[in-house]
């Protein structure tokens, strides 16, 4: 558990900072939406769907610290 | 319409509704029954985070900066990410230690010192001043707007209106009474405020919704769904920044937002109170991990829209973009939704200062007016009585003082700047503590003084470069303290230190503080050394995994307290009531009984330590508890005992110990192995010099005689035979010396063969006297047998049964009366056993002669000193032989003065006696 959110922990913050976050830093609408606004906001729904399923809901291992 | 009174009514209604389920909530845990005993209730009191910077400022940044608003909640998620280890560690600790505040958390990691817990709580309460008046600002604010209503019209500024009108003052008040009737009710050893944390979860449903309702009518009400709203806004040429992150400062200012926020979710006092202090069960964190950033993401969701929807609907900037929340409502006549909103936001900064000040009061109470009372010892306070109502009343009067500092930071600071921009000032004083909190449970290495270095560094830093730049922007220091520099020095520009320039004021601060914080901390605490205090408490913070057990912590006082000065002493903290409590729940714990003893062991004292350290921080507890026990902290090699595995080393010298003693049974048994061997070699060479002198006397006979017989042939006959007669025998003599010898070693060695067979004693008796009938004849001497008749058999060597009898009369026949000797043979059945003795009329054998006379070479010499006329063996060969035969021999007095030597032998026709004479038989 420890060593997947430590990787789920590297991946946010390269993908939430620069310079990643300046290749969707662009005057782009996905579907009608701006792509940073977009980008930022389905990194952050992943990054969150990955911590409920790690932490919490997926299967417990004991030992855990 | 809306009126000002009805906005009022509503608010208060509002406030009271908050009171009640603060009350209910504080009920229900005195009842046992816990309303906030789960993750979801301490997953939205962490929500708390998000205050009036989310509910107004949020929308304000976005329509100034665009997407700069969201690092402030990437950062906390991210930082949720690694909560799992992280925050369970300083929970796991608190608990442990009785953390009740992130001053008491650091002060205890670094020795429980209390200059630290006062430094950390001065940072605290100046650093988080600016945020208090971001809510006051907010709350104010947002009631003067909607009393406008339907006009939108920005109101007036606070400075144009006396205090006592300020609409910001008299929030700041009310809060005030809020908070004191929320958080100083009474003093709680444990300082846990279930009924705030129940409260402050309604809280954040509430302004979640609020903020949802105004997003939806924006977004799906005024325009038609995101779409819609991106594609008008899409037109403004204006709005184009607010898509992208501007190109140059934009990135390092996100990067910068993005670390304050991790550090301000760990480090904010208000934080720390409700997710560590609060924490009712490490559990909830599992579930609070992922549902915190999920309330976070949809919360903002709607940021962006409302400030686009609000620069398109007041463009030329005549309404202030922090209150759009408010605003297009009422713009949109939605009076209801307007009223809502206002709601929502009071909601939220009632929630932040609720939490803020009650964690601050509880700071500056414990952790900086405790110690420096403690320090004056004209107070005298570890004699006054009952504290704690001084205790409540330090608090009531921090939380005024607090919301008082917070108002006048509005009125002459906060008014003419932007709510985020406010708040990232306290951001930033927030994050000095990360470096001493996470490397004070990561790293044992950190010491009090690189602590205190870090922080002082730090928060000067922060002052510098921070809080004196916007006084100056505010004119109460000159302007020129900016542009040019204290004294005109251009090097120490307080936005340009030291000619760092191409940064945003925030990230240059930043960095400034944090390397001189992280750098102070590191290079001190490597160039100092710890004390005994600080080393345990490193230990303990770092592996507390290791070291909590069930009860939590480890004591080390050693010495002790009398059970009645601790209950005095936490009754005077925490009232009787709760003191008595707590020690009777202690002592059913324990299964003691606390009425009967007298001194308090080391664990009580350390539970009592722990107790008041919940009521007044563990630095105080700590001078309280030494106050009223008389000891010492243990020695720094006794707790390092304790703590490095010391079980392993214990027992292993447990192990040792036994060893030794093992050995040292060994060795007694040895030595005295020893000392019997020694024994046996002094009897063995006793026995062979007395063998050799006895063997010498008739061999000196015979020689010295032979000689003469040679040197003088002309001895006459007579004189020759007679010599020759003493040579013979003396020869004999020596033979039978030899032979006896012989026999008693044979014996000895177990190597005699026996003939045994039934053997009927009268023949052998009669046999006897047959033998040593000659002896009888030389002398006057009166023989008396007395035999019974038809004697049954007894199993012997026939031959050694008789030697014995013929040596009991040889030696009767010797030591009998020279002149009128009598010597009397009794012999029968005794018992059930064979009985025979030999009775004389001698001198007797003296009492204390009697065991001895059976020894090798003891002959009784009590025949008036006369030459021996016996080899001395007689007796301990018979002795032998009746033994061996399972009887028992023995002298005894004779009826007419004189010896009774007698024995006893078993009969053959017992089968004990077979069986006995069997297994001689075989043992030989």
């Amino acid at each position: 558990m420890r060593e997947r959110l430590l990787a789920a922990f590297l991946f946010a913050l390269l993908a939430l900072n620069p310079p990643i976050l300046s290749i969707f830093s662009a005057r782009l609408f996905i579907f009608g939406i701006p792509l940073l606004f977009l980008y930022l906001f389905l990194v952050w729904a992943a990054i969150i769907v990955v911590l409920a399923w790690v932490s919490d809901l997926g299967p417990q291992r004991d030992g855990e610290r | 319409m809306l009126q000002g009174w009805m906005i009022l009514l509503v608010a208060l209604g509002y406030l009271c509704l908050l009171f009640a389920i603060a009350y209910y909530g504080d009920k229900r845990a005195d009842a046992g029954r816990s309303l906030i005993a789960n993750p979801y209730i301490y997953a939205l009191s962490i929500a708390v985070y998000c205050t009036s910077w989310t509910f107004y400022g949020s929308v304000g940044r976005a329509a100034a900066n665009g997407i700069d608003f969201l690092p402030i909640y990437l950062g906390p998620t991210l930082v949720f990410v690694l909560w799992g280890f992280v925050l369970r560690k300083i929970i796991r600790i608190s608990k442990a230690q009785r953390i009740t505040s992130i001053a008491d958390f650091i002060a205890s990691r670094y020795g429980k010192s209390a200059q630290l817990s006062i430094l950390v709580t001065v940072i605290a309460v100046v650093g988080i001043m600016p945020y208090i008046s971001l809510q006051l600002k907010a709350v104010s604010t947002s009631f003067n707007v909607l009393l406008q209503y339907p006009e939108v019209i920005m109101p007036p500024r606070s400075l144009q209106v006396p205090v006592i009108g300020d609409t910001a003052f008299l929030v700041a008040m009310v809060m005030a009474i809020f908070a004191i009737l929320f958080g100083t009710r009474h003093i709680d050893a444990s300082e846990h405020h279930q009924g705030m944390v129940a409260a402050i979860a309604f809280e954040s449903i509430v302004k979640l919704f609020a903020f949802l309702a105004v997003g939806v009518f924006v977004t799906f009400g005024v325009y038609d769904g995101f779409g819609d709203l991106f594609a008008a806004a899409a037109v403004h040429p204006a709005l184009e920044q607010i898509f992208t992150v501007e190109a140059g400062t934009g990135y390092g200012r996100w990067v910068t937002l993005m670390l304050l926020s991790m550090a301000a979710i760990m480090c904010l006092p208000r934080q720390f109170q409700v997710s560590v202090v609060e924490n009712l069960d490490e559990r909830h964190v599992r579930k609070a991990a992922w549902l915190f950033p999920l309330y976070l993401l949809v919360i903002n969701i709607f940021v962006l829209p409302i400030a686009l929807g609000g620069l398109m609907h007041f463009p030329g900037g005549g309404v202030d973009a922090d209150t759009f929340v408010l605003t297009v409502p009422m713009a949109e006549k939605q009076e209801a939704l307007a009223l809502f909103a206002f709601i929502g936001g009071l909601s939220a900064a009632t929630g932040m200062v609720i939490v803020a000040t009650v964690a601050l009061s509880t700071m500056i109470s414990n952790d900086l007016v405790m110690p420096v009372l403690l320090g004056f010892r004209w107070f005298g306070l570890t004699e006054r009585g009952d504290l704690s109502t001084l205790l409540l009343t330090i608090r009531r009067g921090a939380i005024v003082m607090i919301l008082m500092l917070g108002y006048v930071y509005f009125r002459f600071i906060g008014e003419s700047v932007a709510l985020v921009t406010i708040g990232l000032v306290s951001f930033a004083a927030a994050a000095q503590f990360a470096p001493a909190m996470i490397g004070g449970i990561f790293w044992k290495g950190g010491t009090r003084s690189g602590a205190m270095t870090g922080l002082s560094l730090g928060f000067g830093m922060w002052i510098y470069t921070l809080l004196l730049p916007s006084f100056a922007r505010s004119g109460w220091l000159p302007e020129s303290f900016i542009e040019l520099g204290p004294f005109g020095l251009a090097v120490l520009k307080p936005y340009e230190l030291f000619g760092l320039h191409g940064m945003d004021s925030l990230s240059h601060s930043l960095f400034w503080s944090m390397t001189l914080n992280v750098g102070g901390y590191i290079l001190v605490s490597l160039m100092t050394r710890q004390n005994a205090m600080e080393r345990i408490q490193g230990a303990l913070f770092v592996d507390v995994f290791t070291h909590s057990g069930p009860q939590g912590g480890t004591q080390f006082w050693r010495g002790s307290a009398t059970v009645a000065d601790l209950r005095a002493l936490l009754a005077r903290f925490i009232g009787a009531g709760p003191a008595d409590r707590a020690l009777a729940d202690y002592a059913r714990m324990r299964g003691i009984n606390l009425g009967k003893l007298r001194d308090a062991d080391a664990d009580l004292v350390s539970f009592a330590e722990r107790l008041l350290a919940g009521a007044i921080g563990g630095a105080s507890a700590r001078v309280m508890v030494a106050s009223v026990a008389k000891g010492e902290v243990l020695g720094l090699e006794e707790v390092m005992k304790i703590l490095d595995e010391t079980s392993q080393v214990i027992e292993y010298s447990h192990r040792l110990e036994q060893k030794s003693r093992e050995l040292e049974g060994t060795t007694a048994a040895l030595r005295a192995a020893n000392e019997r061997l020694k024994e046996l070699d002094r009897l063995k060479d006793d026995f062979i010099s007395t063998v050799s002198h006895e063997l010498r006397t008739p061999l000196t006979s015979i020689r010295s005689f032979s000689e003469i017989l040679i040197d003088n042939p002309a001895l006459d006959l007579e004189q020759r035979d007679r010599f020759l007669a003493i040579i013979v025998k003396e020869s004999e003599r020596l033979t039978r010396l030899i032979n006896e010898i012989l026999d008693l070693a044979k014996m000895g060695a177990g190597r005699m063969e026996w003939q045994v067979d039934d053997v009927d004693p009268r023949a052998v008796i009669d046999d006897a006297l047959a033998a040593t009938s000659g002896l009888f004849a030389e002398r006057p001497i009166r023989l008396d047998v007395q035999v019974g008749e038809h004697l049954p058999d007894v199993r012997v060597d026939r031959d050694r049964l008789m030697q014995v009898v013929v040596n009991l009369l040889s030696n009767a026949v010797k030591f009998c009366d020279q002149d009128a000797g009598v010597v009397k043979v009794v012999a029968g059945s005794r018992g059930g056993r064979f009985y025979l003795s030999v009775l004389d009329n001698g001198h007797g054998v003296a009492a204390h002669d009697r065991h001895r006379i059976f020894e090798k070479f003891q002959e009784s010499v009590a025949a008036s000193g006369e030459h021996p006329r016996g080899t001395g063996l007689g007796l301990a060969i018979s002795r032998q032989i009746v033994e061996h035969f399972g009887g028992r021999i023995w002298v005894e007095d004779a009826a007419g003065g004189g010896a009774a030597f007698c024995f006893s032998l078993p009969f053959s026709r017992t089968l004990a006696s077979r069986a006995a004479a069997q297994q001689g038989h075989e043992a030989v």
